[in-house]
């Protein structure tokens, strides 16, 4: 409760900066003046992109392990044949795991060193629920239904509050408080409502679109709805008017019809490739995005998922060329930047009587990025043979999603209380796998 | 802040409670008759107004609101906001009469609206008649595919069912049946706060909706919202506290969406009766053991609250006594199954339920929550929230759990005593509110008196403003503070809605559906805005906003931007889902269109739909 008042005072603070008429009429400086902010709070600019597969993408047919023999008996007719010059076939990584052929655009940004993949990983509930299992990995607390908040969320509200740093300079203890607040756009969620991975205390801005995100209507009208929430007293209703009017100068001053992307990246005109083109905006923007979410659907192949080719493989296609666009998108910048894809579950080892596969155990995910030690497929392979599956029918599971969740937050962002972030986790550092 | 400001009393408040509960009661009586005589008009008895007597007087003598206030209040608070004509209907029956015939809703005639609400097809199905149309739908899809499939065809599951359809015509009847229940709810709740006369029902369906909030996107539980609305919550709303709790707990909805239905006796201890017969279907064989999901939000959020006396021995014990109270999962209705049921004793909250007993187990459970003492006033809390301030003055709060308990949970008294207080009609409480985006959405539809929208359309835009019907993924339901709702993404949207709205987009409601707009749409600007303010912003606003409504055009502008009348809108339906249950909700992006230009009075109107005062209630 304390540290909501705090944060939204912070927020209130920023726009009584805004309340001066002279700041208003320069909006150019305004922004700037954000910007400062933002940098003074995250002095790295660190940002983490989180992107979920909703619907359980088959990890299998994902990263293959074409090196198990157990794998091509399973999947007959699904299965993606072994690394092999005469036809379409797996991308080989290791020798043992290789990427799915509609995975191409990823082998350029494993051979780089940026791209590690983690198998045999997810959550410790048994579930097999859509819903449950979203809601464990979203939460960050599997198996436990009473989690309001979550995980992203929960690292946001809890940036600069950890014990170690209270008794530390004034400074420095200053320039930490001032992260509650330091961005309207710290948070920026690519969906029509905010997601429950970001539900919580911390501010977060959902929207479809940055061209959405203005006042439909023409200007002269916008500036005296603008007026409207100026003129008022400094009640929470015009304070976030004032803020939202501020955060579309911000966005207006990124210009997001006149965006080009860099280094000849080309997103896919998917809704997902989209999301991820304006994503790489706002972080190019400097409007201090540390935090960006997106998700994608589709993945729940029951029934004719198909092999390297058909439904699962247009799924991947869209899913990793709107990806290696962004990466290139971003260039060097992408030194700061982490991508981590998650995916509730995966699928049985099996295929079923339909060509499809159901709700798995294991799954596996991905962790792109600059300070990514890449080049290596991750996590303890537990192998396919029926004694070694989870239940006798799914991949079975050796890595925690919280393992993996923890150790980017905590390498990459810096966050220092792991155990709010993720409560009942006790593994915590022990278990994290090295990727950073 | 606010119980202070009153300054009187618990004792002397006590008299006047039952003074106002008398007057209250002979103005009920009165409107009784009267309403039966003028059934068939659907408005209010205009002939009742003189008898406003000396009680109404001395009633208001304790209230700090002038009676022009008091009027905006009681339709911003126990309705969805004003409609054309509400104010003058109020002025003329007296504000206490009015609250007092909202109080008794089966008195009121709202025939109107249930021929509205009768022309949704799925809101009048049983639960087993769509669980049935969803099950034929999905059967046939499998067997196609698998049939497909033998024949080397790869195909979806949308194909599945259009080839299936060609066998059996009447599966995709069906399958758009099963499919229409979430937005004919959805389309219905919104009809019904705009439409109906009984708007303190339909205020209080809402809270009892969110109190007892489940997600439409988890798994099967859609399927039984109909039911939920209609057969739970609805007829209860006004009822006994303990009768509205049993029949949620009992609820398909609810036994679904918080897994009790999947519930039973763990191993270490004994069941009812040892597996007389395997439980049919494969879903039933999942129940695996204890499941405390809804034990805990029974007491955490339904009954005694966060903090309020229990332990997590108790939440084991209650999930323990409820073990068995699952679904038939055919017939979409509650059963109890003695095999599931942990037969050994239980402890709860200090009471003891001894081995061996069944169903009762679980009655006893809720009798035990729903009366004690936290309960009463977790849920006067909430309700004083609701119809008075975020604050909820603790005065308040005391005086109406004790009205709560001494009438065993008498959920039509507790309002009443909510909303007749000196606190309700206090200076503090004035437009203390802010609107959540459903009430935005109603009260701005009923300001500018629109007809029902029957398509889903309208109702998804409230999902658009950031509060989905029925789309609430935690069971804590919709929060009802301001600050949960003010930030900077929400208010974008409502402005914009605002501009939509004042600009014809939304069906079923344009400037030519509001009577006032035939006069002042050639008036002058002053008039125009007096207009305005008079009908949707409650009469006052600062000095500051009237004379930013009246900054006239600018003449530099609007001939770039022509009229909109494109049909590209946020309101675009989204296209259909294919049916599949077990995963979340998730709506495509609609598309805002272009951008609205406004002039003239649709200006003034879309200005004030934007603007702060409008947020407020």
């Amino acid at each position: 409760m304390n540290r909501r008042v705090f944060m939204k005072s912070g927020a209130l603070a920023l726009v009584t900066v805004g309340l001066n008429p002279s700041f208003l009429r320069r909006s150019v400086f305004g922004s700037e003046l954000l910007r400062g902010a933002a940098r003074h709070g995250n002095r790295r600019g660190k940002v983490l992109i989180c992107l979920f597969q909703r619907g359980a993408a088959d990890a299998l047919n994902v990263v293959v392990p074409h090196g198990e023999a157990a794998y091509y008996r399973m999947r007959p007719t699904i299965a993606i044949p072994r690394p092999s010059a005469s036809g379409p076939s797996a991308i080989d990584l290791d020798g043992f795991f290789g990427l799915h052929p509609s995975l191409s655009p990823f082998k350029e940004l494993w051979d780089r060193g940026l791209l590690a993949p983690v198998h045999a990983v997810g959550s410790p509930s048994s579930t097999r629920s859509h819903f449950d299992a979203q809601d464990y990995m979203e939460s960050g607390t599997p198996d436990d239904k009473s989690t309001r908040s979550g995980w992203l969320n929960r690292y946001l509200a809890t940036r600069g509050t950890c014990e170690a740093c209270q008794g530390a300079p004034a400074s420095q203890a200053g320039a930490k408080s001032s992260s509650g607040a330091d961005s309207l756009f710290h948070a920026i969620s690519m969906t029509p409502q905010t997601p429950r991975i970001l539900e919580g205390p911390s501010p977060v801005i959902a929207m479809n679109s940055l061209e959405e995100f203005s006042i439909r209507t023409n200007g002269s009208q916008a500036e005296r709805l603008e007026a409207l929430y100026r003129t008022g007293s400094a009640d929470v209703v015009h304070a976030a008017g004032g803020e939202m009017f501020e955060a579309i100068k911000i966005l207006r001053a990124a210009n997001p019809q006149q965006y080009v992307p860099q280094n000849g990246a080309d997103y896919p005109r998917s809704p997902f490739g989209q999301h991820l083109r304006q994503i790489a905006q706002l972080i190019k923007a400097d409007v201090g995005l540390e935090i960006a979410f997106a998700d994608v659907g589709g993945w729940d192949t029951h029934v004719n998922q198909g092999g390297v080719t058909g439904q699962l493989s247009a799924r991947l296609d869209d899913f990793s060329k709107s990806i290696a666009a962004l990466v290139r998108d971003l260039g060097d910048r992408m030194a700061d930047v982490v991508i981590l894809t998650m995916s509730e579950f995966g699928r049985t080892a099996r295929q079923n009587g339909n060509g499809g596969t159901d709700h798995g155990h294991a799954t596996s995910l991905f962790v792109i990025g600059g300070d990514v030690h890449g080049k290596r497929v991750f996590g303890r392979w537990p192998g396919l043979e029926t004694e070694q599956l989870n239940e006798g029918r799914d991949l079975a599971l050796t890595t925690d999603f919280r393992a993996v969740f923890a150790e980017v937050v905590g390498k990459h962002l810096s966050a220092q209380r792991l155990d709010a972030i993720f409560p009942g986790f006790d593994g915590q550092r022990a278990q994290w796998l090295g990727l950073l | 802040m606010a119980g202070s400001s009153i300054g009187r009393s618990p004792r002397k408040q006590d008299i006047g409670m039952r003074n106002a509960s008398l007057a209250l009661g002979l103005a009920a009586l009165a409107l009784a008759c009267a309403s039966q005589r003028t059934a068939q008009t659907a408005g209010h008895p205009p002939g009742v107004a003189q008898s406003a007597g000396v009680a109404d007087a001395r009633l208001a003598e304790s209230r700090e609101l002038l009676p022009e206030q008091q009027i905006q209040q009681v339709l911003n608070r126990l309705a969805f906001g004003a409609r054309p004509g509400d104010v003058e209907r109020l002025r003329q029956l007296g504000v206490d009469r009015w609250i007092a015939l909202q109080l008794s809703p089966e008195k009121i005639d709202d025939r109107s609206m249930d021929e509205i609400v009768a022309r949704y097809a799925t809101l009048n199905a049983s639960s087993a008649e769509l669980v049935e149309s969803f099950r034929a739908v999905q059967e046939a899809r499998r067997r196609q595919a698998a049939s497909m499939r033998a024949d080397g065809d790869t195909i979806t599951r949308r194909e599945a069912l259009r080839a299936a359809a060609q066998d059996d015509p009447a599966l995709l009847d069906r399958a758009r049946r099963a499919q229409r229940i979430l937005p004919d709810v959805q389309s219905a709740k919104l009809a019904r706060a705009v439409a109906s006369e009984r708007q303190l029902q339909e205020v209080m369906v809402d809270f009892w909706s969110n109190h007892f909030s489940v997600f439409a996107g988890k798994g099967q539980t859609r399927l039984f919202l109909a039911s939920y609305d209609r057969d739970v919550i609805r007829p209860r709303a006004m009822g006994k506290f303990r009768d509205l709790l049993g029949a949620v707990a009992k609820s398909p909805a609810m036994l679904f969406y918080l897994d009790n239905w999947q519930s039973a006796a763990d191993s270490l201890h004994p069941t009812l009766a040892r597996t007389r017969r395997g439980f049919a279907g494969p879903l039933a064989r999942r129940a695996r053991g204890l499941n405390e999901n809804y034990a805990r939000e029974l007491m955490e959020l339904h009954t005694l609250g966060v903090d309020g006396g229990y332990t997590q021995k108790d939440v084991m014990e209650v999930a323990r006594a409820l073990t068995g109270w699952t679904l038939n999962q055919r017939e979409g209705s509650f059963v109890f199954r003695p095999e599931m049921h942990d037969a050994a004793e239980k402890v709860v909250l200090g009471h003891r339920l001894s081995a061996g007993r069944g169903e009762e187990d679980g009655e006893a459970v809720l009798d035990i929550v729903s009366r004690h003492p936290s309960t009463a006033r977790y849920i006067t809390t909430k309700l004083v929230r609701r119809f008075v301030s975020d604050s909820a003055p603790p005065a308040l709060v005391d005086r109406c759990a004790a009205r709560f308990r001494s009438t065993e949970g008498d959920i039509r008294e507790t309002v009443r005593c909510v909303v007749t207080s000196p606190e309700f009609f206090s200076r503090s409480a004035y437009r203390a509110k802010v609107k959540t985006p459903f009430e935005v959405v109603a009260s701005a539809l009923r300001a500018l008196n629109a007809a029902p929208d029957p398509t889903p359309r309208t109702a998804q835009v409230v999902g658009r403003l950031g509060q989905p019907i029925f789309g609430r993924q935690t069971p804590d339901g919709w929060p009802d503070r301001a600050d949960a709702w003010m930030n900077t993404g929400a208010i974008l949207n409502r402005i914009n809605f605002g501009l939509m709205l004042a600009g014809g987009r939304v069906p079923g409601v344009s400037l030519s559906t509001w009577p006032n707009a035939a006069q002042l749409r050639d008036a002058t600007r002053a008039t125009q805005v007096d207009g305005v303010i008079a009908s949707l912003l409650g009469g006052e606003v600062s000095s500051d906003t009237r004379s930013i409504l009246m900054s006239g055009e600018n003449p530099l502008i609007g001939n770039g931007a022509a009229t909109d009348s494109s049909a590209a809108s946020m309101l675009v339906p989204p296209p259909d889902d294919d049916m599949m249950l077990d995963r979340p909700l998730r709506r495509p992006a609609p598309d805002l269109g272009r951008p609205v230009a406004l002039r003239g009075l649709a200006q003034v109107v879309g200005l004030a739909l934007g603007s702060p005062e409008f947020q407020r209630r």
